[in-house]
């Protein structure tokens, strides 16, 4: 007598349920449990990706349930491939992203490679440093704004106070070429303990014998640092690069409550300006076919990018 | 709201909204056309200011359907530091720098004077700066701030209403001049970092004693005059100065009921008692500002409130933004354009507006009425 579990299931079962039960393949079984998953994976993603390139072929507006719906062919994406401002706002998104990602790289990995070594009040430091990662970035935000305040704000004090800039005569936040730089403060402010944390687990993966080695091969620090620890860290860092870049792709909740995307268009990043042709203009057609663009974008890049860290981690 | 509207849904049985919604709320089938049951009742709109009635009950504008009773009267005005106008050494120094008297502006370049005179001035051992003005990105501010100034240089939206010819209107050389001048009041009469200010903070920056004159809305007026620090005798009120013409821009709401109510007969009740005169006056005595005339007419209207006189003359010379189903992309379209130039320092304002112009065009072509 067989005690599988797919027989104890059947004898806990009612005769008919049992019969049917012990007729079903393991594969079959396999595909019982696993389809709730998938059809909800379908039904979440897959259908409403689908329903948004079929739109973005259309006239569609979402506010407008009345208007008939035209078939625009690829209008949407000649008018948002053709548009200087949306190019602009990519541009704007390119540097953010570049500029945030270098920025918390080269600073997290600095800090995780002080914080490795052993040393008093290591666990409390390290605790403070990952605290702006704790914060709701509306709370960032909206902190940020009195910090960069040029009447009251401290950024602008301190300022006066190293350079004797008068406080009141320039705003972070305002025209002059300073608001772009001043998201990318924040963000790297917030974000750089989290690229911090995975160097981290990159070095204290980084097996002591190694170094032992390398110390009897009488090799220098530096020569330790290029060939041991670097090259054992970079798929940690990689991945940290993938997880920043993705998340500032469609950075919105800090830069809006930050700027508002402005001064004019000076922050305003794609999704920002896609939230607002989505949900503000109601323009939902050209909008399904500025979010299908933006998602070949990011999926491409991310495939390139996943493919190389696959790479990286075969070596 | 739209989002509400827009699913059918019947959350609200009565909707008070923008002045800018009613076109889409009647194309769409969200509002309930009032004209029947006005009737029956003998609720005319004849007894509501007529400004009100066009801004925030017809559609097609100016045309008898009605989808709203004239609810909420509002407009952009001004409000400033009475106690800092009658000081004797203020006084003297503006007389002596202007050559007048330091009076409320009668125009709006008699406005930015007085701005400009405050900014960076030492009062009390603070320094003060000249005015809070709209600035905001995100929503509408910085185009209900800059139609304060275009509105008062005489700006229209289209040469023939309802033709939707913009050229050489919205871009007429007033135009470009009124915006030139808006751009030079942020940029000489503004607080620092006052670059995207709504309205809460006008009112800040006024609570706290940093401006000498702020704009806001009417609605927020009652609550000015009984704050504690800034208001009572220490603030008066003026309406938007004129330049070529008198203007102002308008806020406000009408009354709708919604289409989708499961309570149409309450609804309508309630519009029937609002409507009423007697509960008009009631309102205006709590600081809702009543568009009926029974309440606007009366002669002793002007002294109810310190700022009554003001709101019936910004009422006289209101004007609104395009009320289009589409307003929302009308708007935004005229945010980014501004914004653009009169805080962002790109382009002349020439090129602002011809752009508006451009983003408009693609706007009603898209809406098939261009």
């Amino acid at each position: 007598m067989s005690h599988t579990p797919i027989d104890r299931l059947a004898h806990a079962t009612p005769p008919a349920m049992a019969r049917r039960v012990r007729g079903l393949s393991d594969r079959a079984i396999a595909w019982l449990f696993v389809a709730p998953t998938i059809f909800l994976l379908l039904a979440i993603n897959i259908f409403p990706l689908i329903w948004t390139v079929r739109l973005s072929f259309t006239n569609y507006a979402a506010n407008r349930p009345g208007r008939e719906v035209e078939w625009v062919g690829l209008r949407n994406y000649t008018r948002i491939l053709t548009d200087d401002g949306i190019w602009a706002n990519m541009q704007t998104t390119a540097h953010f992203l570049i500029w945030t990602i270098a920025l918390q790289v080269v600073i997290g990995f600095s800090l995780a490679w002080l914080i490795n070594r052993k040393f008093k009040g290591n666990d409390l430091l390290t605790t403070l440093i990952v605290l702006p990662m704790m914060l709701s970035p509306a709370v960032v935000g909206n902190f940020w704004t009195f910090l960069y305040q040029p009447q009251i704000g401290l950024i602008n004090y301190v300022v006066e106070l190293f350079t004797g800039i008068p406080a009141s005569s320039f705003s972070m936040l305002g025209p002059g070429g300073l608001a772009k730089w001043s998201i990318i403060i924040v963000d790297t402010w917030m974000w750089t303990p989290f690229v911090m944390l995975i160097c981290l687990a990159g070095l204290r993966s980084i097996p002591d014998y190694i170094y032992e080695a390398a110390e009897i091969d009488r090799a220098s620090k530096w020569r330790q640092f290029w060939t041991i620890t670097l090259p054992m860290v970079l798929p940690f860092l990689m991945l940290a690069v993938l997880f920043r870049g993705i998340e500032n792709f469609k950075m919105f909740d800090m830069v809006v409550l930050l700027t508002g995307g402005g001064p004019g268009n000076e922050t305003l990043l794609a999704s920002i300006d896609l939230k607002r042709e989505a949900f503000e203009k109601w323009r939902t057609g050209y909008s399904s076919a500025y979010a299908i663009i933006l998602f070949v974008t990011v999926f491409g890049l991310a495939s390139i990018y996943v493919k190389a860290l696959n790479k990286v981690k075969e070596r | 709201m739209l989002n509400e509207l827009n699913s059918d849904g019947q959350l609200c049985d009565l909707l008070i909204g923008d002045s800018q919604w009613i076109g889409g709320g009647a194309e769409n089938g969200h509002y309930v056309k009032l004209n029947e049951f006005f009737d029956a009742n003998a609720i005319s709109m004849d007894d509501f200011a007529p400004a009100t009635v066009y801004a925030y009950s017809t559609w097609p504008k100016g045309t008898p359907n009605y989808y709203a009773l004239p609810a909420m009267g509002d407009a952009n005005g001004w409000f400033y530091r009475k106690d800092w106008f009658a000081r004797d050494d203020i006084k003297a120094a503006f007389k002596e720098k202007y050559g007048r008297d330091l009076a409320e502006p009668k125009t709006q370049k008699e406005l930015l004077e007085i701005a400009q005179f405050f900014q960076g001035r030492e009062i009390d051992g603070q320094k003060v700066y000249g005015a809070s003005i709209f600035t905001e990105r995100g929503s509408e501010g910085i185009t209900m701030g800059a139609t304060g100034a275009l509105y008062a240089w005489g700006f229209k939206y289209e040469n023939t209403p309802g033709k939707y010819d913009m050229e050489g209107a919205v871009n007429s050389p007033a135009a470009v001049e009124a915006l030139e001048f808006y751009k030079e009041f942020y940029k000489t009469a503004t607080p620092p970092g006052y670059d995207n200010a709504y309205m809460e903070q006008s009112l800040d920056a006024f609570k706290s004693g940093q401006v000498a004159m702020a704009m806001n809305w009417f609605a927020f007026f009652p609550g000015l005059y009984a704050d504690p620090n800034t208001g009572g005798d220490k603030i008066d009120f003026f309406v938007n100065p004129a330049q070529n013409q008198a203007g102002s821009t308008l806020g406000g709401q009408g009354i709708s009921v919604v289409s989708y109510t499961d309570n149409m007969d309450g609804a309508l009740e309630y519009i029937k008692w609002f409507a009423n005169p007697d509960v008009q006056k009631k309102w205006w005595s709590m600081g809702g500002y009543s568009c009926h005339k029974a309440v606007l007419d009366d002669p002793n209207f002007v002294n109810t409130a310190p700022f009554a006189g003001d709101f019936l003359e910004a009422m006289g010379g209101v004007q609104d933004f395009w009320q289009e189903p589409a307003y929302a992309s009308l708007l935004l379209a005229m945010q980014e354009r501004l914004h653009n130039y009169i805080v962002a320092d790109q382009g002349t304002a020439k090129e602002a507006l011809d752009g508006l112009i451009a983003d408009w065009t693609e706007v009603f072509e898209d809406e098939g009425k261009l």
